[in-house]
């Protein structure tokens, strides 16, 4: 990991988006969460991170986005970079201003505000006169939260989700977190919200770090993707390397090529524990 | 009965209840964006109307320009105060904290006692006639004014909480702090804000109310009264705080004509609002329109 971040800056250090070194997290000043973190996305890039409940991915990210901070906990070691600029000691509200945006697990609209108040609370570190066409523009990726008036609250999960994404859109980032998004939605959604974060990328040019749990979408929209066990990452790799590997097949994506026996299973997590 | 003091009685109840129902909004913009049960809430007035009585009659200035002077230094008064006692609050016990601002109001209350003694001052004359008729009833301009403004002053705040970029992110702020910070919202800034609100527009009803009945300690009875109307209303219901005024206002002149008419006892109209209080809370505790959690369908 070490090794592979400096090679990286020597070659393109102004294509890092964001840089996140080594760093450990700690919850009410005892509980240590993070074990040394260090990943790496590119500017433009669609990178995922993934990994089993508790394995402390969303910890990560409030790391990153600052919001940590309102839980009481802390980044006790390491740095975090946006463009090359550290970050971590940012209040999370200044980290919004800064272009970086967390769209937090379990969608987290606010219920009692109409879709279009949410978009206008969305854009609220903006203060130009292309609010309005933003709107439209979020419109047209989700035409469907455009015939919804009523409160947020009586939204369907998917359009909560639609909505969230939307609300982020109109911050106007360069970099946005997305925490889950297919939590709670069926398939079908699932297919079409990733579809959609896809295009944002493509289309917007917002690089984007996408923490899930359902690995086979993720890498299957992903450039790069990291896993997380226990508070460190474990294996990183292209989306098509971690796709194909072995370790992987079995442990994330399911059903690999013949079941290892369970000795091997033992010892692989050992391994990869006390590494 | 005497339906000309009835009709009358009502009039002054719907009066004073708007007047009412600008103070238990003010009181509930502080509960729903910062959480705070504010006692104090009744010196607001108290220190508005007596800072503005101050400048018009020992600097002379003329009552607009003491008005606007008055707002300025409550709004900076209500920014003081949360940054120097409440913000160091946040996160302590709810029970200390509605001590803290029970301290405040002893404080505020003596500080003003103090500065300006006990006896209630008339505000200089700002309109030229005493009473008006309307309908065959007997207003006061000074009433008609402070239903305009107390109106005003609703359908401001209505505007500011649907339209306003501040307003929707004090909504963000109250629905929930983490969200509204993920927004690049700074809810520090926020708290600050309802305070400052919440003192202007105090302020704002305590030289309404003061240019009425001249400016005394007994203004920060508000505080009190405030607490029934919003109860009624539901605690974090701004729509709420205003019915719930209105109906307290009604309320009270209600009893006194009751009590006028046959009971005699004399006080009724103090003591009404808080039966009622004591009644809402045994058969509807949230109010009429306090908060019920969205299901999701």
């Amino acid at each position: 990991m070490a090794q592979t971040a400096v090679a990286g800056e020597t070659e393109a250090a102004t294509q890092v988006a964001l840089a996140v070194n080594n760093i450990e997290v700690v919850y009410d000043e005892v509980i240590l969460v993070l074990r040394g973190v260090s990943l790496e996305v590119g500017k433009g890039a669609l990178v995922t991170l993934l990994g089993a409940n508790g394995a402390g991915k969303s910890t990560a990210l409030k790391a990153i986005s600052g919001l940590l901070k309102t839980e009481d906990g802390e980044v006790t070691r390491g740095t975090i970079a946006l463009n090359g600029e550290r970050i971590d000691h940012l209040a999370p509200e200044t980290i919004v201003r800064r272009g970086l945006f967390q769209v937090m697990e379990g969608r987290r609209i606010v219920e009692d505000m109409t879709p279009i108040e949410n978009l206008r609370l969305g854009a609220y570190t903006r203060r130009d006169s292309e609010i309005g066409a933003d709107i439209e523009m979020v419109f047209s990726y989700f035409p469907r939260l455009k015939e919804r008036t009523g409160l947020a609250g009586y939204l369907s999960g998917g359009e909560q989700q639609m909505l969230a994404i939307g609300r982020a859109l109109m911050a106007r980032p360069q970099l946005m977190l997305l925490d889950e998004p297919s939590m709670g939605l069926s398939p079908l959604l699932v297919n079409e919200v990733f579809a959609i974060i896809r295009q944002l990328n493509r289309d917007l040019g917002i690089t984007m770090l996408l923490v899930e749990q359902n690995a086979r979408m993720a890498l299957r929209c992903a450039d790069y993707g990291y896993i997380m066990e226990s508070g460190k990452i474990v294996l990183d790799g292209s989306a098509a390397e971690l796709s194909n590997n072995e370790d992987v097949k079995e442990f994330y994506l399911g059903g690999g090529e013949q079941r290892k026996s369970f000795k091997n299973l033992k010892s692989y997590k050992r391994r990869k524990r006390w590494l | 009965m005497n339906v000309e003091l009835l009709l009358q009685l009502v009039v002054n109840g719907l009066i004073l209840g708007t007047l009412y129902g600008v103070v238990a909004m003010c009181f509930t913009l502080i509960y729903k964006a910062s959480q705070v049960v504010n006692f104090a809430q009744g010196e607001f007035l108290l220190i508005g109307a007596w800072v503005c009585w101050w400048l018009l009659t020992e600097f002379q200035l003329p009552f607009y320009a003491g008005f606007l002077l008055t707002l300025v230094f409550m709004m900076v008064f209500g920014i003081v105060l949360q940054v120097l006692v409440l913000r160091p609050m946040i996160g302590e016990p709810v029970i200390s904290v509605i001590m803290v601002t029970i301290g405040l109001s002893i404080f505020f209350q003596a500080i003003m006692k103090w500065l300006f003694g006990v006896f209630t001052q008339p505000f200089p004359p700002i309109f030229p006639i005493r009473s008006v008729d309307i309908f065959g009833l007997n207003v006061q301009p000074a009433y008609l004014m402070s239903m305009v403004i107390s109106l005003l002053i609703m359908a401001g705040f209505a505007w500011f909480f649907k339209y306003s970029r501040l307003g929707l992110a004090m909504r963000a702020t109250a629905f929930n702090q983490q969200v509204a910070q993920s927004l690049g919202i700074s809810v520090k800034q926020m708290f600050a804000v309802s305070w400052a609100i919440s003192a202007m527009v105090s302020a704002l009803a305590g030289v309404v109310f003061g240019i009425v009945n001249g400016v005394s300690p007994a203004l920060s009875f508000f505080g009190i009264k405030v607490f029934p109307a919003v109860i009624l209303g539901g605690l974090d219901s701004i729509v709420g705080a205003v019915v719930g005024g209105l109906i307290i206002g009604v309320l009270e002149n209600l009893a006194e004509y009751v009590d006028g008419q046959w009971l005699n006892l004399g006080n009724l109209y103090a003591i009404a609002p808080f039966y009622a209080l004591v009644l809402i809370l045994m058969i509807k505790p949230y109010g009429l329109f306090g908060t019920e959690k969205i299901e999701r369908l």
